[in-house]
């Protein structure tokens, strides 16, 4: 025995520390705020358009569906409401929830604050097994050909792009931002393959869709992204804490006891399935999984317990208020949805690449 | 005997051999990096793995931890091959503390040093979690920034809080890769303290160390390394002879005794040519 200093362990170890001081505080205020904004934005969005509904008709409709007394929108009001207003409001939520859980989950899974459905290609991945559905006039699976495509195509697309552009458990910026381009690149090229061999028709819906807007929205189009959008956001938070434990890169997270190829695996499947779900309805919409996750994370910390269920609602409230402005901006004209967020999310992604590039290794 | 509970729940008391190591041979592109190695970790010691750079240090701790195969030979944890433990079981038996330290996203240091209870959720000694978390902020003196975020910190803070991490975990088997390789002196001591007391838990801490008298001081016994195979194994005072030193670094070293502790202190010997042999590619009068 060698040893210079005796053990001093049990000198050493302080008592019991205090309870940890814990700040749930931000997360709940943040919680509370967004599904106020989210509950707004839904009245409100309801309430604009073409046919003003005010808002306590709206209410008072609501309840009257819900059994609850009130009573239904006078005249045509009603059938607008529900057949055409609350569908793309529902919609709209449905996407946002889902693009914004997906960013938060190729985030957390790439160790990267850049990626994004839309960013790294998933999105366009999955709009080209969208387009070819339309293109080719699938039917396989009825309501849900095509929302199908777009999960096996953004699956093909996540995985190639995760295989491609990490090295040494991690993906650099660079990588990740070039892997992007390129998947972006193939399939833009697919697309316009597919649009050339496509007839009047198929073009007219495809150019529809392509523009990234909720203007088609109809209770059967929210059926048919339904079972996708709903299984990945609910198994998506109870990868939470592996999420947190792969911040420290996947050796240690595999020291730590996390099985990381199974999670790579199933956050795969997952990010397919709710950018597939998103996509197959709105076409390419980017951005959302970008900002949302971004500024959620600097206002309440970088934990996916809270991060998760955040960023859905988050995103979900955002494309609400975002697809309002975009119908009524320009009223009667409608700005496609896709063009708004990418005007204000790219500056955003400059801003953040700057950032990222200033504090290499500190991202934040 | 002791109880060896296999699968899942509490890995019970850590039994004399934590960890051996039969045999062990590990190819790197082609190259062996181990050749053969015969290792026991002993509980209730501190293991020094030294050696130049490349001698197989890091890959021999790699093999322990799981990360690296053998491709011959045998590595075994808690008398089992290192490849049939589960991710979870092996992560409640070992904890590993890497040479780099980087971490994604702002998380506090605190958030950082709770992850490394993160192999017992939903077991019994998920109850010790503050406590034992509060002793490991303490113990490396990571407590003033523990409510800082990991990625605002200097290199030998971050280092620090990866070792409090480490020492959350809880785990009968330590293995530490270069620890003190970011830390001031202060902290270089203050790590080798924190070893003897997990050693004195009755843990089994293996680390490797680039500095010979920091290892001399404070490890039971030493492995000195060299081009994949162990040269000697044994006490500090046993195995750092200067001529074993020399021939092992390539570099002419003197080994006294610390006149206050008694262990060997090594120091190099700056004032004679170095024996390697001359390249020339320095001796600027060729120019």
């Amino acid at each position: 025995m060698t040893a210079a200093a005796p053990p001093q362990a049990a000198s050493q170890r302080p008592a019991p520390a205090p309870a940890r001081i814990r700040r749930p505080a931000v997360p709940a205020i943040l919680a509370v705020v967004l599904i106020g904004l989210l509950a707004l934005g839904v009245l409100v969005s309801a309430s604009n358009g073409a046919f003003a509904i005010p808002l306590g008709d709206i209410v008072a409709s609501i309840a009257h569906k819900l059994g609850l007394g009130g009573a239904p929108v006078e005249g045509t009001g009603e059938g607008v409401l529900w057949n055409i207003r609350f569908p793309r409001v529902v919609l709209g939520l449905l996407v946002g929830a889902c693009l914004a859980c997906a960013g938060t989950l190729m985030q957390g899974m790439f160790g990267n604050p850049l990626a994004e459905p839309g960013i790294i290609g998933v999105s366009s991945g999955a709009a080209v097994g969208a387009v070819a559905a339309i293109a080719f006039g699938l039917t396989f699976a009825g309501n849900w050909t095509i929302s199908l495509c777009a999960f096996i195509a953004g699956l093909a697309t996540v995985s190639v792009v995760y295989l491609m552009s990490r090295s040494g458990g991690r993906t650099e910026v660079v990588t990740l931002v070039l892997t992007g381009v390129a998947v972006n690149g193939l399939a833009g090229a697919l697309i316009g393959l597919f649009i050339f061999y496509a007839d009047n028709d198929e073009i007219t819906a495809i150019t529809f869709w392509q523009m990234g807007s909720l203007s088609q929205a109809t209770w059967p189009k929210i059926l048919a992204v339904l079972p996708l959008a709903a299984v990945g956001l609910m198994t998506a938070p109870r990868y939470a804490r592996r999420l947190d434990l792969l911040s420290l890169g996947e050796r240690s997270a595999r020291h730590l006891g996390v099985d990381v190829e199974r999670l790579r695996l199933h956050l795969i499947v997952i990010v397919a399935l709710l950018t597939g779900a998103a996509v197959a309805v709105s076409g390419v919409i980017g951005f959302i999984g970008l900002v949302v996750p971004h500024l959620l994370r600097m206002a309440a910390g970088p934990g996916h317990r809270a991060l998760l269920p955040l960023s859905t609602m988050g995103g979900a409230a955002v494309i609400v208020w975002a697809d309002l402005a975009a119908r009524t901006v320009a009223a009667p004209a409608e700005i496609p949805l896709g063009i708004l967020t990418a005007l204000v999310g790219s500056p955003f992604f400059f801003w953040l690449l700057r950032r990222t590039r200033r504090h290499q290794g500190g991202w934040a | 005997m002791r109880l060896r509970r296999r699968h899942s729940g509490d890995p019970g008391p850590v039994p004399d051999l934590p960890a051996a190591v039969s045999g062990a041979t590990v190819l790197l592109g082609g190259t062996a990096v181990l050749r053969g190695v015969d290792l026991d970790v002993r509980a209730g010691e501190v293991l020094g793995l030294v050696g130049p750079n490349g001698a197989g240090k890091s890959t021999l701790l790699a093999a322990l931890s799981g990360d690296q195969a053998a491709d011959e030979g045998r590595v075994s944890l808690w008398g089992r091959p290192v490849g049939e433990w589960s991710t979870v079981d092996i992560a409640r038996r070992r904890a590993v503390l890497p040479q780099a330290h980087r971490v994604s996203f702002p998380f506090t240091v605190r958030d950082v040093v709770e992850m490394g209870r993160a192999p017992w959720a939903g077991t019994a000694r998920r109850d010790a979690d503050d406590r034992r978390i509060a002793a490991a902020l303490a113990l490396t003196e990571a407590e003033p920034f523990a409510q800082r975020p990991f990625t605002s910190l200097s290199g030998g803070e971050q280092a620090r809080v990866m070792l409090a991490r480490v020492v959350a975990q809880d785990a009968g088997l330590v293995l530490l890769d270069e620890p003190t390789a970011a830390l001031d002196l202060r902290h270089q001591e203050m790590v080798g303290r924190l070893c003897r007391s997990l050693a004195a838990e009755g843990r089994a801490v293996v680390i490797v160390l680039h500095d010979l008298d920091l290892a001399a001081a404070y490890c039971d016994r030493t492995a000195v390394l060299a081009e994949g195979r162990i040269v000697a194994c044994g006490p500090p005072a046993d195995v750092f002879t200067a001529d074993r030193l020399t021939e092992v670094y390539r570099q002419p070293v003197k080994v006294d005794l610390d006149p206050d502790t008694g262990s060997p202190r090594v120091t190099p010997l700056r004032g004679v040519p170095n024996p390697g042999r001359r390249s020339g590619l320095l001796d600027i009068s060729h120019g």
